[in-house]
């Protein structure tokens, strides 16, 4: 898994509050080309590379531009998720402080793709000391006749993670509460305002610049069969140097977190924040970064061998408890639960039976709930009871002995 | 059951109006509220429903500084509780309540984002990195 800089090739080399840095390092250039070939061609490239969504999920971006020109619509709209919410994750943060300009091309490059003549950039309300920057970016970009044919409007979230969720982000650039929507139908089809809408994070869109100018076989010979290109990824915890990394997605765990990170006496480590896996130290050196094998949206974060696992459990799941929207009860009832539940074992007074409970209640989660966040909420607990089954046990043990 | 009311282009502007009604006066009183319900032609409980509905929104009158701290883990790992209790001395308040002076609103919230720099606030959109309770009390100094 070498390092590799692709989305961020320009950090640290460009001034993110003069556009004419950006333009010497080949910035625009992709746009320019793009719109050289038809909206169809540039959506071709883009289903050609194998780009697949940064937010998490990992669908086709080509598919989904495809899916939006396809659409009946009177208008298409582009929204830019800028609202990284998940804990332990500032690699959007990174990309928007460092190189705003990236962001604004692909922007453009897919609004061109599917002819929308609006684009919204949503940011989370943390990162409003960066707001100033990204508004200033847009309007270089215009005064250089970059956005002549889409406008970018950057909207503001308020603290909620639940927005970082497509559906809540659009009721929320709506004006309303940030709650869920049933799918289907899809952003695609009927997204902002009913219309057609392509909802991209802000590292896929970074990618979109890169693919344009290089094509599609440049970009298809970084990863593995189904994960191609390369991950930004934000690593904090016991580690001797968090920071940003990017790396290409077909190599392990190890020598990010290890090698580069400088992580010692590591115990587990938590990929993809509160609604990611959690995975053993022993499994560093066979868990694939991709989606083949575990993939984080940014979070990496890493416990060393000082850190009770089942207080790790417990706050994360006191976190989704607390940023749970309310809509449907499995996840909203279901993680106020698990949180007592857990409290029970972290305190040593859980029952036996709790684990069996805790089994049930994780599976019925993420059969049921609406969204992403109540499906994958059980993710650490289910984790965790693989492997690290003794830790909830051990905690049972001591109640019993104090009852006799 | 509220009505929602049908996707208006008008009511885009509400949380864009409730951030600046709350960056004018520090909160969203009701009258503030009931403004912005009339000018966009949607019921007073709608616009509340909204107004509580995301954490950096604040229905009750707020210090003129608000200090959020992140309770997340990658700050917890990093000591966050020991700055958190430092604040609280410091200020003399818990989370969720503000100094008798009106200077200061202390509250707990999720990842800001900053673990690289963790344990680590906001003080209104400054963020503050790389804490340790002994900084804590040259860090609100700077604040009026």
């Amino acid at each position: 898994m070498p390092e590799k800089r692709i989305v961020s090739k320009n950090c640290g080399v460009i001034d993110p509050k003069q556009i004419d840095t950006y333009i010497k390092q080949d910035g625009f250039k992709a746009l320019q080309k793009a719109m050289t070939m038809t909206p169809e061609q540039v959506i071709a490239e883009v289903k050609a590379s194998g780009l697949r969504g940064r937010g998490g999920a990992g669908f086709p971006c080509g598919l989904k531009w495809e899916g939006v020109r396809n659409a009946h619509g009177l208008e298409t709209y582009v929204i830019c998720n800028a609202d990284e919410g998940e804990v332990g994750t500032f690699k959007d943060r990174y990309l928007l402080q460092n190189d705003p300009f990236s962001l604004v091309e692909g922007i453009a490059i897919a609004a061109y793709a599917i002819g929308a003549r609006k684009s919204f950039i949503y940011q989370r309300g943390e990162y409003r000391y960066l707001l100033a920057q990204l508004k200033d970016a847009i309007q270089q970009a215009k005064g250089k006749g970059f956005l002549s044919h889409t406008d970018i409007e950057v909207r503001e979230g308020s603290g909620a993670y639940v927005c970082g969720e497509e559906m809540a982000l659009m009721e929320s650039i709506e004006g309303k509460r940030g709650e869920l929507r049933y799918k289907p139908p899809f952003p695609t089809v009927q997204g902002l305002w009913q219309q057609p809408t392509t909802i991209n994070n802000v590292e896929t869109l970074m990618n979109v610049p890169q693919i344009i100018l290089n094509g599609a076989t440049w970009y298809n010979q970084f990863g593995t069969e189904r994960s191609k290109g390369t991950k930004v990824l934000a690593v904090a915890g016991d580690v001797a140097k968090p920071g940003v990394y990017e790396m290409v997605l077909n190599g392990f765990y190890k020598e990010l977190i290890i090698d580069l990170a400088g992580a010692k006496n590591v115990k587990f480590v938590q990929l993809g924040g509160a609604t990611g896996r959690i995975i053993p130290a022993s499994m560093l050196e066979t868990t694939l970064l991709s989606w083949e094998g575990v993939f984080s949206a940014g979070p990496v974060t890493v416990y060393d061998e000082s850190r009770d696992v089942l207080d790790t459990v417990h706050r994360t799941m006191e976190f989704l408890a607390e940023e749970s929207c309310g809509k449907c009860s499995p996840c909203r009832e279901g993680c106020g639960v698990m949180v007592n539940m857990l409290e029970g074992f972290v305190k040593g007074t859980a029952a036996e039976k709790d684990i069996k409970i805790l089994e049930e209640l994780s599976s019925t989660m993420m059969l049921t709930s609406l969204c992403g966040l109540g499906q994958a909420a059980p993710n650490s607990v289910m984790d965790t009871l693989k492997y690290f089954r003794e830790a909830y046990e051990e905690r049972i043990q001591k109640t019993e002995v104090v009852k006799k | 059951m509220t009505n929602k009311p049908t996707s208006s282009k008008n009511r885009k502007e509400m949380l864009e109006l409730l951030q600046e009604a709350q960056s004018q006066t520090g909160f969203l009183s009701q009258e503030a509220m009931a403004k912005i319900a009339e000018s966009l032609a949607v019921s007073k409980s709608d616009v509340y429903g909204v107004a509580t509905f995301y954490s950096f929104l604040s229905t009750k009158p707020q210090g003129r500084n608000v200090i959020r701290i992140c309770q997340s883990l990658p700050c917890h790992l990093k000591d966050g509780q020991g700055v958190i209790d430092s604040i609280a001395k410091e200020l003399g308040i818990k989370p969720g309540e503000t100094t008798k002076d009106g200077k200061f609103t202390f509250t707990m919230t999720n990842c800001i984002g900053e673990c690289d720099k963790a344990p680590a606030m906001l003080i209104n959109d400054d963020v503050h990195g790389n804490l340790t309770p002994a900084r804590i009390a040259q860090i609100l100094k700077t604040y009026k």
